[in-house]
């Protein structure tokens, strides 16, 4: 009885959190153009999302800056990680205190304190400054990945490379980087998601002309939305769905990606 | 010799991030406090701040933290029976089952939110169900009850995440020991599980809270154009009228809220929200 309470009750929710998806799936296949009503199958919207300019540079866009970000984020994150790992208790918690800003203050005010920075210094709302602000979120994600992994390692080991004679930047690479490489990985991929799901900071960074899917996707709402975008998002969730199946076969690592989201 | 080097090494590592972030997110912010702060002359003024004493912008305000306040409640409610559920699974299936519920994240959070209007419309799915029940229909569109909804929706995963994996922390030695000295069930979870569970709870309420009382997408999708929420008020005022001082002034005020729940959680949390 408890246990088919339970599966009831987890059932529930499963029909909560994918019903809307369910329905953009539907949707994508819909031959008519309004959300309102079943106009019988079709795969038309599949075809015209190839032939759709708009949407297939929004596409590349989202894509060159989530990799690009979360490329340039990994980077400077894993840096600051080994530099906030090494330094005095008082500077690590000031580092740390700075880090967690953007992750807890609100999407929307941190949106507009980059509006206001790059109205100031007088930058042309557009690729760059969406870049910046999206690397700029990106960083706490990599360094609370990474720092966990730097305080797993052992100390003595790096020491011990340095004595038999490595460079300090040899010893690090063939000592500490591969104990926290699962880690600079998760801050990487964490990155990329959430430089590919952003609407509230792009919106606020970037400037006419300029789109990624998600601000597409706003502008379209208020003009009425393409079906060609149901068909796109269909297509995202199942390429996400793919690659965790892909990642799942490996049960290790599966267990270790779930871990650090 | 070295550990001398090695200290200079270090600290210069820190540089590019130290610069990156006085760049990016200190000085940013010091620009809010000083909109927030003057007028369109530069001189300073309060004027800006108090604006949320008129009568539209208080009604936002409490608004927004009416329907905040309420949707993290709700996930609450929610999200603690599913994270014990799944904490009790064994650990291939709870892993599978946590990956089910954080999947749908994955798809656009606008295209999501925009999929409940087609569920939730007059002559949406969801009424043509009841409608063929033969059950009284379901008028929740452009109200308030909507934008509950759509937060619930978007942020739950957000609140079973940190339960569940502060339960799964919990030493199943303590829950038997309490068993073995003859605690019941509720008396176990009322003195070990929820207490234990306590920095999970706050951190979830945090991240679910935040992000609501600040959303302006949800009540744009769901509420309709009529219904302003606060997130509402101060995207206008950046985008639309580009009154900057305004708009900074009014962030100012939420920035107090935040505050307030993010203290309140640090004050429980050990080791930063994200542990």
């Amino acid at each position: 009885m408890k246990i088919k309470l339970q599966k009831i009750y987890i059932g529930l929710i499963f029909i909560l959190l994918y019903a809307p998806i369910v329905t953009l799936v539907v949707l994508s296949f819909n031959k008519s153009k309004t959300r309102a009503k079943w106009g019988g199958f079709t795969l038309n919207w599949y075809i015209e999302l190839f032939q759709n300019d708009q949407i297939m540079s929004a596409l590349s866009t989202t894509l060159i800056i989530a990799l690009l970000s979360a490329t340039i984020a990994t980077l400077i994150g894993t840096i600051a990680s080994i530099a906030i790992n090494g330094m005095k208790r008082k500077w690590r918690t000031f580092y740390l205190g700075i880090t967690n800003i953007p992750m807890l203050n609100a999407d929307i005010v941190t949106g507009i304190s980059f509006m206001l920075l790059f109205i100031a210094i007088g930058a042309t709302f557009g690729f760059t400054t969406v870049l910046f602000a999206h690397i700029t979120f990106n960083i706490p994600y990599v360094i609370l990945s990474v720092m966990p992994k730097l305080k797993q390692t052992n100390r003595s080991t790096f020491e011990a490379a340095l004595d038999l004679g490595a460079s300090p930047v040899y010893a690090f690479f063939k000592v500490i980087f591969p104990d926290i490489l699962p880690g600079v990985m998760s801050g990487f991929l964490l990155s990329f998601t959430m430089s590919l799901d952003d609407f509230i900071i792009t919106h606020f960074t970037k400037g006419p002309g300029f789109d990624t899917l998600s601000t597409k996707i706003y502008t379209e709402v208020k003009k009425g939305i393409k079906p060609e975008m149901y068909a796109l998002s269909t297509l995202l969730f199942l390429s996400v769905l793919l690659l965790l199946f892909l990642v799942n076969r490996s049960p290790r690592k599966a267990s270790m990606s779930l871990k650090e989201i | 010799m070295r550990r001398l080097s090695e200290l200079k090494n270090k600290r210069f590592l820190a540089t590019p991030y130290f610069i990156w972030s006085a760049a990016f997110i200190i000085i940013p912010l010091c620009m809010v406090f000083y909109y927030g702060l003057t007028d369109k002359s530069n001189s300073f003024t309060l004027e800006n701040i108090m604006s949320i004493g008129s009568i539209e912008n208080f009604k936002a305000l409490i608004l927004s933290l009416a329907l905040s306040l309420v949707s993290t409640l709700i996930c609450l409610l929610l999200a603690y029976p599913l994270a014990m559920i799944l904490n009790n699974l064994n650990v291939n299936q709870s892993s599978f089952m946590v990956l089910i519920f954080i999947l749908p994240m994955w798809m656009n959070f606008l295209l999501r939110t925009l999929a409940w209007q087609t569920l939730l419309e007059k002559t949406g799915v969801i009424n043509s169900l009841l409608n063929l029940l033969h059950l009284p229909t379901l008028n929740i569109i452009n109200t308030p009850y909507a934008i509950i909804l759509g937060m619930v929706y978007n942020f739950l995963p957000f609140m079973i995440l940190p339960i569940y994996n502060v339960l799964i922390k919990i030493d199943k030695n303590v829950i038997n020991a309490a068993r073995d000295l003859g605690a019941n069930g509720f008396q176990t979870f009322g003195k070990i599980i929820f207490p234990l569970s306590l920095p999970g709870v706050l951190s979830g309420i945090t991240m679910v809270f935040v992000p609501a009382l600040t959303t302006f997408v949800i009540s744009d999708l769901l509420g309709g154009s009529k219904i302003l929420l606060i997130g509402n008020v101060i995207e206008q005022e950046f985008k639309q009228s580009s009154n900057w001082h305004a708009g900074s002034g009014l962030s100012l005020v939420l920035m107090i809220f935040i505050i307030i729940s993010m203290l309140i959680t640090e004050k429980y949390d050990d080791g930063g929200i994200m542990s």
